[in-house]
């Protein structure tokens, strides 16, 4: 081999996976309109009360279900005459928070179960695993309505049933992919070297799965919009008079008859969100999948 | 292969032991005593204590789980606090209702899935791939039950030319497949259909696109094959998968109906749950899941032999 050739080889400014992926990702068109609507309805939930909108509590008995384009009223009125447009926005809040945290919470949960199962395989693969098979042999809707309906309506409640249902499907990738990494070369390597098995999971391994893993907890907020804003539609998660996009829909569903496309409004926003998080996820994965 | 099927049975003994054991703790995890669910409000001591022995919730739980999973297995699931009726018979009836929604929606679903899938997967990056691929992301990405109150909003109220709710003109008596009874299974059976049209619609496309780029349908096309005996090759190959796919989406139809039956008051399953749920019935809630969780099982397990009996090249040794 000559000297050119050996200088050559390693580029200077050779960028990282995760840069590259990112550069892939500002590139997609798609993706990135998914990220402005979703940081103008994050933003405007979380700034809704230096937004001067009405308040999104107080109703009124003589201005019940305006129509879309009331003067003063943009988006009408509720069936208690309460503006659309504030409980719209306030209710980001809490539908965001209801539908994104189940994904949170068992992304870790799950991640450190199937970290572990993968790992230490064994006995203790076999207990994590078959016990996550008993709860993934139930359809998640047919879950999340059980465990709610089980421990009753409320957000924690909501949040708890949610998680229960991700946990299964977020530790069955987790377990997967650190089983394909386990025997890789660079963890033998630091076996072999005397790093104690958590120093493995935590400094070898976690950096290797946690893409994959990622991208598919990504793909499963849509589901947990859908999901969360559902069992507050049944009336198992916020109670009223809080604003929430499943529970307006409920709330709204007696006026239909009435003023039938203020009633479809809190749909719209729950659509918007899950639609984009799921553009989002499909883009996340072409742009990690370099080969192609 | 029956060696495989026994195998996988055998596999799902303590799946379905899992499943009864999480039915059974349902109740268990309400907040306070369990017996509060089966008791009149204005109970003695004496009735309540009569009521702890006969139910068996003065045993150690393990005991208790035993007692109620050899009842279930012997086919009695308790008694609906509600009616006073036995919870199978309850479901039973509920759950014919639902198959006939899942059936409905399930020729709709999964024939324009293997439709827009076929397409897309064929002339993939091209303007009809674009189209179908963004009807398959609408549908899994469409809040269902919203969608069920537009389809109501358009072909309800403001056309009037379909019923909003309910499974009969008789309200919800006995099922008939005639053009009466028929109208009203239109919009729930459609809004059924969306989701798994849309996830058919991605695997499919996904297959299609990873066979056409395999080496044999070159070897199959320099053979001189004409295209259509070339689509026979993907799809007989594409087969499996789907079909395995579509039994899957079949069982989340029939377990995941609550949403859909609650906004059409469609008097199935869901809507059975959902009412046990507001009137804290809990051997009806306990009962109705019991029974769809199995289903699925079952289904889950049925799927898994056939995908192993009719794909050759699963050798599952």
């Amino acid at each position: 081999m000559n000297d050119s050739a050996l200088q050559a080889a390693p580029p200077a400014n050779a960028r990282g996976y995760w840069a590259t992926v990112g550069r892939r990702i500002v590139r997609d068109k798609v993706s990135m309109v998914c990220v402005a609507i979703l940081l103008l309805i994050f933003l405007s939930a979380l700034l809704a009360p230096y937004l001067h909108l009405a308040d999104p509590y107080q109703g009124s008995m003589i201005r019940r279900l305006r129509h879309i384009g009331t003067p003063n009223y943009p988006l009408g009125t509720d069936e208690l005459g309460r503006d659309m447009l504030a409980r719209l926005i306030y209710g980001g809040r809490l539908s965001l928070l209801i539908g994104i945290s189940p994904v949170i919470l068992a992304f870790s949960i799950g991640t450190m179960l199937g970290l572990i199962a993968g790992y230490v395989g064994g006995w203790v693969n076999t207990a994590i695993m078959r016990t996550i098979d008993v709860f993934y042999a139930f359809p998640s809707v047919l879950l999340a309505i059980a465990i709610s309906g089980a421990l009753g309506a409320g957000i924690t409640n909501s949040i708890v049933s949610l998680t229960i249902v991700f946990v299964p499907q977020i530790t069955r990738v987790a377990e997967s992919v650190t089983t394909g990494v386990r025997n890789r070369d660079f963890v033998e390597a630091a076996r072999a070297s005397g790093a104690n098995a958590f120093t493995i999971m935590r400094a070898h391994m976690l950096g290797n799965v946690l893409g994959p893993i990622f991208v598919y907890a990504t793909g499963l907020i849509s589901v947990s919009m859908i999901l969360a804003a559902g069992l507050s539609f049944l009336g198992l998660g916020t109670k009223p008079p809080e604003p929430e996009w499943g529970l307006m829909l409920n709330t709204l569903r007696t006026a239909i008859y009435v003023n039938p496309w203020v009633a479809a409004l809190p749909g719209v926003m729950i659509f918007a969100v899950s639609i984009c998080f799921n553009l989002l996820s499909d883009g996340l994965r072409s742009a990690m999948d370099i080969r192609s | 292969m029956l060696s495989y099927a026994a195998r996988r049975m055998v596999y799902a003994i303590p799946i379905i032991i899992g499943v009864a054991l999480v039915c059974f703790m349902l109740v268990h995890i309400t907040p306070g005593d369990p017996l509060v669910a089966v008791l009149p409000a204005d109970a003695s001591q004496e009735l309540a204590q009569q009521l702890r022995t006969a139910y068996g919730f003065d045993k150690p739980l393990p005991v208790q789980f035993g007692l109620w999973l050899w009842r279930a297995v012997n086919g009695d699931l308790g008694s609906s606090i509600a009616t006073g009726r036995p919870v199978l018979a309850e479901v039973l009836r509920a759950v014919s209702n639902t198959v006939t929604l899942a059936i409905a929606a399930a020729i709709i679903g999964f024939s324009l899935g293997l439709f827009f899938g076929l397409v897309a997967g064929y002339f993939r990056d091209t303007w009809i791939d674009k189209i179908a691929t963004s009807i398959a992301i609408a549908g899994v990405s469409v809040p269902h039950y919203w969608l069920g109150m537009v389809l109501v909003i358009i072909f309800s109220v403001e056309l009037n030319w379909l019923p909003a709710v309910g499974a009969g003109p008789s309200g919800s008596g006995a099922w008939a497949w005639d053009w009466a009874h028929i109208r009203f299974l239109i919009l729930p059976a459609i809004t059924t259909s969306v989701i798994p049209m849309g996830i058919i619609t991605r695997t499919v496309r996904a297959l299609t696109g990873d066979i056409l780029s395999q080496d044999f349908v070159e070897a199959l096309r320099a053979k001189g094959l004409r295209e259509t005996q070339v689509f026979r090759h993907v799809l007989k190959n594409a087969a499996p998968t789907a079909l395995a796919v579509m039994g899957l989406q079949l069982g989340y139809m029939l377990g995941g109906s609550i949403l859909i039956e609650t906004v059409f008051s469609w008097p199935g399953s869901g809507l059975l749950l959902n009412s046990a749920i507001f009137q804290r019935d809990l051997p009806l809630l306990q009962g109705t899941i019991l029974v769809l969780a199995m289903f699925f099982v079952i289904l889950n397990l049925v799927v898994d032999i056939a995908q192993a009996a009719i794909d050759p090249r699963i050798k599952r040794g």
